[in-house]
């Protein structure tokens, strides 16, 4: 703004146009950093946060068998695969796959099938654990909510669910024992 | 408000509290000679109705929170303990219970009243808004609500409507972790979902002020749709009305106090008396009945939005759009909508309309899946997916309330009651067994034909207020009306 300008008085309305919105401004930035750790304080907490990470000793599961672990919360499917599965899950065209995803992308070590037991669909924990569990049509894990099929590697093949259970992160600690998260 | 002329009172006390502070004036203004029309019907108690019903989930909530704890580890248990231990405790939570589902039935009747009078139209538009608004708050109460007592719907009911929340892309994830506050279902979600729960009947009563409000200015609407015109038409409230309200009201009150009483689990579901295990799902996930239709609306949506989807939907909507702008001054772009928007050219309309549906039907088959997973038709880019089914799912079911919101601008057809409108009323009815069609299809697991009856009651629903609104507010006649509200109770007595 000229010093010239600034003298006019018909110059106000745009002094005034300044203080109203640099004062908006400032109230705005004030309203939010106030919302801020009230919005935050929703999120999840410390020791919510803690419990992020668990430890599997994997030695007591036989091959075929499989175990169920909480990891956040969440049930965790462990399973040994038979010689059958890893080579029923390897056999499938990657390209024929909703979500495409190898099933050597999906493992560490073959035998071994790591993957949170969350239907993705809508959250539902899909049947295939148990021995008398129906295992769906490929000889995987089956969603009784809305009828999701997931395979031997535990992608999604037919049904409502858009994408393959998530393989969480996790390494192994030793031969026979694995820290997820 | 009352801040115009007061009213006199005999009672001293009542005369001296009014002069200061004129709330006797604003209810003897608003209650007592407050004109209503003359010819009510039965169908105008359920306001009345509700309102009593939000009292009772209040007053009932209130002591029930007074024995209740918001703990995973403890809620299951204070529930059981106050069925089993508390005083009176079984009938306050079976009150609480069943009141939540007389209170949906009593607000859906209200809705539909609303909807076969055309109460939504000028001047009672915000008046309707509010009433979806109070709707939409009470669905959401009654959601947190059913997860307090932490049986097994209520988690397993929990985790899939949050779930609706990862289906917005790339940022849902976040937002689902956000609002549950931790990685599932837990304490923390518990906890919030208390504290909202105590605090939205609150809004819900505000809400409702704002609605009775705006009723007062506009006054009720009433069967034949048409505004009082003389003295003639219109009745104090008090004593017609407080009377008919009351003898409504004690009728209804007899079916929600022997369905209480008398078989207090009927509306619920059995799996919600086993405590909630984040382990193991249900066999068969159900919501409460009064979300039956709209998860029916969600499970619709089994396709994502491909390219042939999104061409059917255009496509379809173009030709919609010289009915939409039947009644503006917007002069539609397209070729077969003449100038004084006489014309209406039904064959260039139905060939648009039907190319559209069938690419629509083509990006569908695309999706369909065959029983051994594969798909019943392979067209160039038939997979390549925007929107997923669940996102599509999703948009649909919140889709189908927006409507209601926009109901008012849909149905601009200058006449209100559907008395007069032989076309709209079937239209209406036959939305009515839709909507109940598609409660009975929420019911039952998502296979077999379950599956395309949801799809076509979806249809319908969806088609309702998009398409058949729209052709009605351009070509339906409607009967004659009566001259005035008086005259037509008369012609209706002389009838008999
Ligand atoms: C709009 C009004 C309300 C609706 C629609 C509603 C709905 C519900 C529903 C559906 C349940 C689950 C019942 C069950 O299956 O056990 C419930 C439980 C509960 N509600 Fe409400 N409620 C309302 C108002 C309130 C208020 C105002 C309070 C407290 C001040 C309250 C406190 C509770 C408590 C403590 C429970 C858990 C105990 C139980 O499950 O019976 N409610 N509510
Ligand atoms: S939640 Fe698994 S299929 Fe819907």
């Amino acid at each position: 703004m000229s010093a010239k300008a600034a003298k006019t008085h018909d110059d106000g309305g745009t002094r005034r146009d300044f203080l109203y919105l640099s004062a908006g401004a400032f109230g705005a930035v004030g309203v939010g950093s106030f919302a801020w750790p009230f919005l935050q304080s929703l999120a999840p907490a410390a020791d919510t946060r803690a419990l992020a990470t668990v430890e599997v000793d994997l030695s007591p599961i036989e091959v075929g068998q499989a175990i169920t672990v909480v990891w956040q919360g969440k049930p965790v499917f462990i399973r040994h695969r038979t010689e059958k599965e890893i080579e029923g899950a390897r056999k499938t065209d990657v390209a024929t796959l909703r979500d495409k995803e190898s099933d050597e992308d999906r493992v560490i070590k073959p035998e071994w099938l790591v993957m949170v037991g969350i239907c993705t669909h809508l959250g539902c924990v899909p049947l295939g654990q148990k021995k008398s569990d129906p295992k769906g049509d490929f000889h995987g894990w089956f969603c009784p909510c809305h009828g999701s099929h997931y395979d031997e590697s535990g992608r999604i093949r037919k049904g409502p669910a858009p994408k393959n259970l998530t393989v969480p992160t996790y390494s192994f600690i030793t031969d026979t024992s694995i820290r997820i998260g | 408000m009352a801040s115009g002329k007061r009213a006199e009172f005999d009672n001293k006390v009542v005369g001296w509290i009014d002069e200061r502070l004129p709330v006797f004036t604003l209810m003897q203004k608003e209650y007592g000679v407050f004109p209503t029309p003359r010819n009510f019907n039965y169908f105008w108690n359920f306001g009345a109705i509700a309102m009593t019903m939000l009292i009772l989930m209040i007053v009932t909530g209130i002591v029930l929170a007074m024995h209740y704890t918001p703990h995973t580890g403890e809620a299951f248990n204070s529930v059981e303990r106050i069925m089993r231990d508390v005083n009176w405790g079984w009938m306050i939570r079976y009150m609480h219970m069943n009141g939540a589902s007389f209170f949906f039935i009593a607000v859906y009747i209200h809705i539909c009243r609303g909807m076969y009078y055309g109460s939504y139209k000028k001047p009672r538009e915000l008046l309707w808004i509010l009433g979806v608004l109070i709707f939409l708050l009470m669905m959401a109460t009654a959601f947190m609500g059913y997860v307090l007592p932490w049986g097994q719907m209520s988690y397993w009911g929990a985790t899939v409507i949050t779930g609706f929340f990862s289906a917005i892309p790339v940022i849902g994830e976040d937002i689902q972790t956000w609002l549950l506050g931790g990685f599932t279902v837990d304490n923390a979600t518990l906890n919030r979902f208390f504290s909202l729960h105590y605090l939205l009947p609150f809004l819900i009563v505000g809400v409702v002020f704002l609605h009775i409000w705006a009723l007062h200015v506009s006054g009720s609407n009433n069967p034949t749709g048409i505004e009082p015109q003389s003295n003639k038409d219109p009745l104090p409230f008090h004593p017609f009305y407080t009377t008919k309200d009351t003898f409504g009201l004690l009728v209804f009150l007899l079916f929600y106090v022997a369905i209480t009483f008398w078989a207090p689990n009927v509306l619920g579901h059995p799996d919600n008396y086993i405590e909630a295990n984040p382990m193991v799902t249900p066999a068969h996930i159900v919501p409460e009945w009064y979300f039956l239709p709209f998860y029916a609306i969600l499970r619709a949506v089994t396709f994502g939005v491909n390219i042939y989807v999104a061409a059917g939907i255009g496509l379809m909507a173009l030709a919609m759009l010289p009915v939409y702008c039947a009644q503006t001054a917007f002069k539609v772009p397209v070729i077969y909508n003449d100038k004084d928007k006489k014309n209406f050219n039904w064959n260039k309309f139905f060939v648009l309309f039907g190319l559209g549906g069938a690419i629509f039907m083509l990006g569908f088959l695309c999706q369909y899946e065959l029983a051994d997973g594969s798909k019943a038709l392979a067209l160039p880019f038939g997979q390549l997916i925007f929107a997923t089914a669940k996102l599509g799912g999703v948009l649909a079911m919140f889709g189908s309330i927006a409507l209601l919101f926009v109901l008012p601008w849909l149905d601009t057809h200058p006449v209100k009651s559907a008395n007069f409108r032989p076309m709209f009323k079937i239209a209406l009815l036959v939305l009515l067994v839709d909507f109940i069609v598609l409660g009975l299809v929420g019911m039952k697991p998502a296979a077999g034909l379950w599956i395309p009856l949801g799809q076509i009651a979806t249809a319908y629903y969806m088609s309702f207020f998009l398409i058949i609104l729209p052709f009605l507010n351009k070509f339906e006649k409607a009967l004659p009306v009566p001259k005035s509200i008086n005259e037509a109770v008369l012609a209706k007595k002389k009838a008999k």
